[in-house]
C-alpha cells in the first residue's frame, strides 16, 4: 500500500461509513471446537449480514475430520442458524457458503498442510481473497507450536512481505508462567511480525475497553476522585456461577489464578489504574498499560495477602452440585485451585499504598464481574454516630457483566426520620440507555483482525508484564504443597479469602 | 401499561407518566425524545415503526396526529412499560389545538438530553423551520416514503439546515460501504462513473451526486428497470469495477483482476434505517455535499434540455 494513496470515496467527517474488510481468506485450526461451533462461525456470519465482510471472503476450515466443503458447509450452516445474533438471510448465507472450503488434515500432517497451501491458492483464484490469509488457532496451547512450525514449513507465511498479509490469532493461556510465555513468543515471533499477532483475551472485548476509556477519560466527574487522596482500596472480582464442567481436561493443573487472573482481571487493573495515554492509538495505550503493570506487584507478605480455595460439594442455586475433586476427569488429590484472591501493590504516586484486591473463582453464587472503588470515609461526619450507622463506604462500581454499566452508591437521608443516612445507588445501564446491542466480542475481534487493526488485547510485553506479578504467587502456592481450603459450591469463597481483607480492615463487596 | 386520557394537557399527561413510572417500577435511562409526526391513515403502521425504534434506544417517543373530532381538545395515549423499555406517548390533536401543538410538546420533552424529530411520510418545508422541527436539533426526512420522492428531495437540498438527514441517504449506506471499499483496494484513479436505476430513482441520483462531489467528476445517470439501484460502475485505467444488483437482494461485485464475487446487498427495512440514523446525532456533512451536488446536477440537466 502507498502512503500517499486516499481512498476519494472516504472523508473522516463521514461517520456512517463503515470500514468493511479487505479481500481475504480466514483460516480456522479446531473448528470442531466448542468455541469455534458457538461464537466464532456465527461471529462470521454477523459480520457477513451487518455487511463487513468484503465480497472476496473465503472461510478454510481445517482439522481431523474427513469432510469435504459441503460437510463443513452443512456444519458452519447448523452453527449459524442455531446461535447467529442477527436473522438469518439466505442471500448472506449464499455470499459466505460459496467461499467455504475445508481441509482434512492433523497438526503433524505435511499433506494435509500441503493441501490447506493449494486450497488457499484456489481461494485466492476463485474467490479473489488476493493472498491475504488470516490464521486463527482456536486449539489447546499445546497445539500452537506444531502449527506455527507447519505453516513456516510449507511457505503460508512470510514474514518477510506486507502485501499480502498473514496474520494469527491465538488466545488464551499464553503459556503458564514466566518462562513458557517467553517460549511460546519466541515461536510465534520467528514466523509472525509481532503487529500480525492478534491475542485474544475473549473476556474482555473491546467493547469493554473502549467503555472503560471513555468513562474515565470523557468525563471530569470521577477523574479527581480516581487516585490514593480519594480511593481506600479497589476489589475487581470475577465470580463465574459454573463449575468446571467439560472442561476438567484443560482445567486442572491450571486453576483460576492462571486461567483468569493473569490476563483478564490483571488485564481490568490495568485499565483502572493506568495514566491518561497521549491518545487511544494502540501504542500510546499498551504503553500506559505496561506503566503500570510494571508498577505493579505481588504483596510483600504471600501468606497474609493471599487465598486459594476449590469448592466442595453443596447446593448452589437451589441445584445439587459436585465438589471440584469429584468433578469427571479431576484426581482426587488434585490441588488446582477453584477460588483465588490476592492483593497487588502498585508503587506509584496515584496508588501508593492503596491496595487492589483481585479474585476469581468458580461456583460462586452468581455470574458477575466487576470492579469496585471504594471511597474513604467522609473526613468527618456531622452526625450522632447513630445517625451514620447504616452508611458504608461510597463507591464507585463499574460493571462487566452481566449489564454491563456503572453503580453509584452514595448515603441518602431516610426520609420521614429525624436524620438517618442510609445508603442507596444510582444505576447505569449500557443496555437500556443504548439498546443498539453491542457487537459480540468475537465480532469485533474478528473484524479488527481482518482490517489489522492494531489490537487493543495485549501485547507480549503485558503478558510478561502479568506473569511477572503472578510467578511470586504461583510459585507460593506450589512450594506450600498443600489442599486448597474447601469451600460449599455456591458460596463466595472460603474463610481465607474474607480474612486476607479483614487484615487491612476492609470487607469484600457482595457483587 | 397502557393509559388512556381524554381531554388532557402536558400537565395531565406528566402526572399520568409520573404515576404509571411508579407503579410499573422501571427505572428510566432514556437517552432522547423522539417526536414523530404522521398523518391518521398511516398511524398504525408508524407506531409500529417506533415500537421498533424504541426497543433499540430507549427512549421517549411522542407519536402526534391531527383528530377529527369537532372539538378543540387533545387526547393522549400512554404506553409504558410494556413492549419498549421507554415510553411511548399518542397524541391525537382535534380542532384549535392542532395549531399549536408544539406547546404541549415542549413541557414533554425529556430534560437535557436531544430531541429528534421523524417524518416517516409527508414532511413540511423546510422542516427545520416546522413548528415541530424546530423543537429538534434533528430531523429526520424520507423523501421515498412521500408521493413524489425527487421533487421531495430536490425541496429539501435547498432548504437543508444542519441538523437535517434524509432516509434516502440512509439506504445508500451499504452500496457506499462496498464501493469505499473497493478503492480501499484497488487503487487506481477513478475516471468517470455511471449509476444505473429505476426512472427517477431518487436514492439512485443521490449517490451518482455522492460519486461526482467525491471522486471530482460527473457521475452519469442511465435509467433501468429496477428495482431501486440496479448498478454502480467505476472505471479506471485497469478496468472498472462494478456493483451490480438486479433483485434488490443479491449483488455481484467485479473488479480488474479478480473473478465475480456475490455479496449480499439487501434493501432494508425503516426500523434499521431509522436504527443507523439515531446512532449519530451530529450534522452529517458528506450528506449536505451531496445533497448540494445533487441539486447543481438537477439545475444543469433542467436548464440543458
Amino acid at each position: 500500500m502507498t502512503d500517499t494513496y486516499v481512498n476519494p470515496l472516504r472523508d473522516a467527517s463521514d461517520r456512517r461509513l463503515p470500514r468493511v474488510a479487505g479481500p481475504c481468506a480466514l483460516v480456522m485450526f479446531g473448528v470442531t471446537g466448542d468455541l469455534a461451533q458457538k461464537k466464532l462461525l456465527p461471529a462470521i456470519y454477523d459480520l457477513a449480514n451487518r455487511g463487513l465482510l468484503p465480497p472476496g471472503f473465503s472461510l478454510v476450515g481445517y482439522g481431523r475430520r474427513d469432510w469435504d466443503d459441503e460437510q463443513f458447509t452443512d456444519y458452519v450452516l447448523e452453527s449459524v442458524k442455531q446461535r447467529a445474533r442477527t436473522p438469518f438471510r439466505a442471500e448472506v448465507w449464499r455470499q459466505l457458503a460459496e467461499g467455504i472450503r475445508f481441509v482434512t488434515g492433523g497438526f503433524d500432517s505435511d499433506e494435509g498442510f500441503q493441501a490447506l497451501k493449494e486450497t488457499l491458492r484456489e481461494v485466492d483464484e476463485t474467490q479473489g481473497t488476493e493472498g491475504n490469509h488470516a490464521f486463527y488457532l482456536s486449539i489447546p496451547p499445546a497445539g500452537f507450536d506444531q502449527v506455527i512450525e507447519q505453516l513456516r514449513r510449507h511457505g503460508l507465511v512470510d514474514k518477510s512481505k506486507n502485501t499480502p498479509w498473514n496474520r494469527v490469532v491465538i488466545e488464551k493461556p499464553f503459556g503458564h508462567d514466566l518462562a513458557s510465555a517467553r517460549e511460546l513468543e519466541e515461536k510465534v515471533s520467528s514466523v509472525f511480525n509481532s503487529d500480525s499477532v492478534f491475542r485474544i483475551d475473549h473476556y474482555l472485548g473491546k467493547e469493554t475497553v473502549q467503555n472503560m476509556l471513555a468513562l474515565r477519560f470523557a468525563n471530569q466527574l470521577f477523574e479527581p476522585l480516581w487516585n490514593r487522596n480519594y480511593v481506600s482500596h479497589v476489589q475487581i472480582t470475577m465470580a463465574e456461577d459454573i463449575g468446571i464442567g467439560g472442561r476438567a481436561g484443560y482445567y486442572d493443573g491450571i486453576g483460576a489464578a492462571r486461567d483468569v487472573i493473569q490476563n483478564h482481571l490483571l488485564q481490568l487493573l490495568a485499565l483502572v489504574a493506568m495514566e491518561e495515554p497521549a491518545s487511544f492509538e494502540a501504542g500510546n495505550l499498551r504503553a500506559e498499560k505496561e506503566k503500570v503493570l510494571a508498577a505493579a506487584r505481588a504483596p510483600i507478605n504471600l501468606k497474609s495477602h493471599t487465598a486459594r480455595g476449590q469448592y466442595t460439594a453443596g447446593w448452589a442455586g437451589g441445584q445439587k452440585v459436585k465438589g471440584y475433586l469429584e468433578e469427571d476427569g479431576i484426581a482426587p488429590d488434585s490441588q488446582t485451585e477453584t477460588y483465588a484472591a490476592f492483593r497487588v501493590d502498585i508503587d506509584n504516586r496515584r496508588w501508593a499504598g492503596r491496595p487492589f484486591y483481585l479474585r476469581a473463582a468458580k461456583r460462586m453464587p452468581r455470574r458477575v464481574t466487576e470492579i469496585a472503588l471504594m471511597l474513604r470515609p467522609a473526613p468527618h461526619l456531622p452526625f450522632h454516630l447513630s445517625d451514620t450507622e447504616q452508611l458504608g463506604a461510597n463507591a464507585l462500581v463499574l460493571r462487566i457483566q452481566p449489564n454491563e454499566g456503572i453503580t453509584m452508591r452514595f448515603g441518602a437521608k431516610v426520609p420521614a426520620t429525624q436524620m438517618e443516612i442510609r445508603d442507596v445507588t444510582m444505576d447505569f445501564n449500557y443496555g437500556t440507555s443504548f439498546a443498539e446491542s453491542s457487537p459480540e466480542a468475537y465480532e469485533r475481534l474478528i473484524l479488527d483482525v481482518l482490517l489489522g487493526d492494531p489490537p487493543l488485547f495485549p501485547q507480549h510485553t503485558e503478558v510478561e508484564l502479568s506473569w511477572k506479578i503472578l510467578d511470586p504467587i504461583l510459585d507460593y502456592w506450589a512450594d506450600k504443597d498443600h489442599q486448597p481450603e474447601g469451600y460449599a459450591a455456591g458460596t463466595w469463597g472460603p474463610a481465607s479469602g474474607r480474612a486476607m481483607l479483614e487484615r487491612d480492615g476492609f470487607t469484600w463487596r457482595r457483587p | 401499561m397502557i393509559t388512556t386520557l381524554k381531554d388532557t394537557t402536558a400537565q395531565g399527561i406528566q402526572n399520568a407518566i409520573m404515576a404509571a413510572r411508579e407503579s410499573v417500577g422501571a427505572a428510566s435511562g432514556m437517552v432522547f425524545t423522539l417526536l414523530v409526526d404522521t398523518p391518521a391513515a398511516e398511524y398504525d403502521e408508524v407506531f409500529d415503526a417506533c415500537v421498533e425504534a424504541g426497543r433499540e434506544h430507549p427512549s421517549r417517543i411522542i407519536v402526534t396526529t391531527d383528530g377529527s373530532a369537532k372539538a378543540d381538545r387533545l387526547d393522549a395515549e400512554l404506553h409504558i412499560g410494556d413492549e419498549v423499555p421507554g415510553e411511548i406517548i399518542s397524541l391525537r390533536f382535534h380542532g384549535e389545538v392542532a395549531h399549536h401543538k408544539s406547546s404541549t410538546l415542549l413541557p414533554l420533552l425529556l430534560p437535557d438530553s436531544p430531541v429528534i424529530a421523524w417524518w416517516p411520510r409527508e414532511a413540511p418545508e423546510p422542516v427545520s423551520e416546522d413548528p415541530l422541527g424546530s423543537l429538534a436539533q434533528r430531523r429526520i426526512t424520507d423523501a421515498m416514503g412521500s408521493t413524489d420522492p425527487l421533487g421531495r428531495l430536490l425541496a429539501r437540498a435547498e432548504g437543508l439546515a444542519a441538523g437535517d438527514t434524509d432516509l434516502t441517504w440512509t439506504r445508500l449506506t451499504p452500496w457506499r460501504a462496498l464501493l469505499a471499499a473497493a478503492l480501499d483496494t484497488h487503487q487506481a484513479p477513478v475516471v468517470g462513473a455511471t449509476v444505473e436505476a429505476a426512472e427517477h430513482n431518487a436514492a439512485g441520483l443521490l449517490l451518482a451526486a455522492w460519486l461526482g462531489s467525491r471522486l471530482g467528476l460527473d457521475a452519469a445517470f442511465v435509467t433501468s428497470d429496477g428495482p431501486g439501484i440496479t448498478s454502480v460502475r467505476l472505471a479506471t485505467a485497469e478496468g472498472d469495477i462494478v456493483l451490480e444488483r438486479g433483485d434488490g437482494k443479491m449483488a455481484t461485485f467485479t473488479a480488474p483482476r479478480t473473478p465475480p464475487r456475490s455479496v449480499a446487498l439487501r434493501r432494508r427495512e425503516i426500523s434499521a434505517l431509522i436504527t443507523e440514523e439515531l446512532r449519530r446525532l451530529d450534522t452529517d456533512k458528506v450528506f449536505q455535499q451531496s445533497m448540494a451536488c445533487l441539486a447543481s446536477n438537477v439545475r444543469r440537466n433542467n436548464g440543458g434540455a
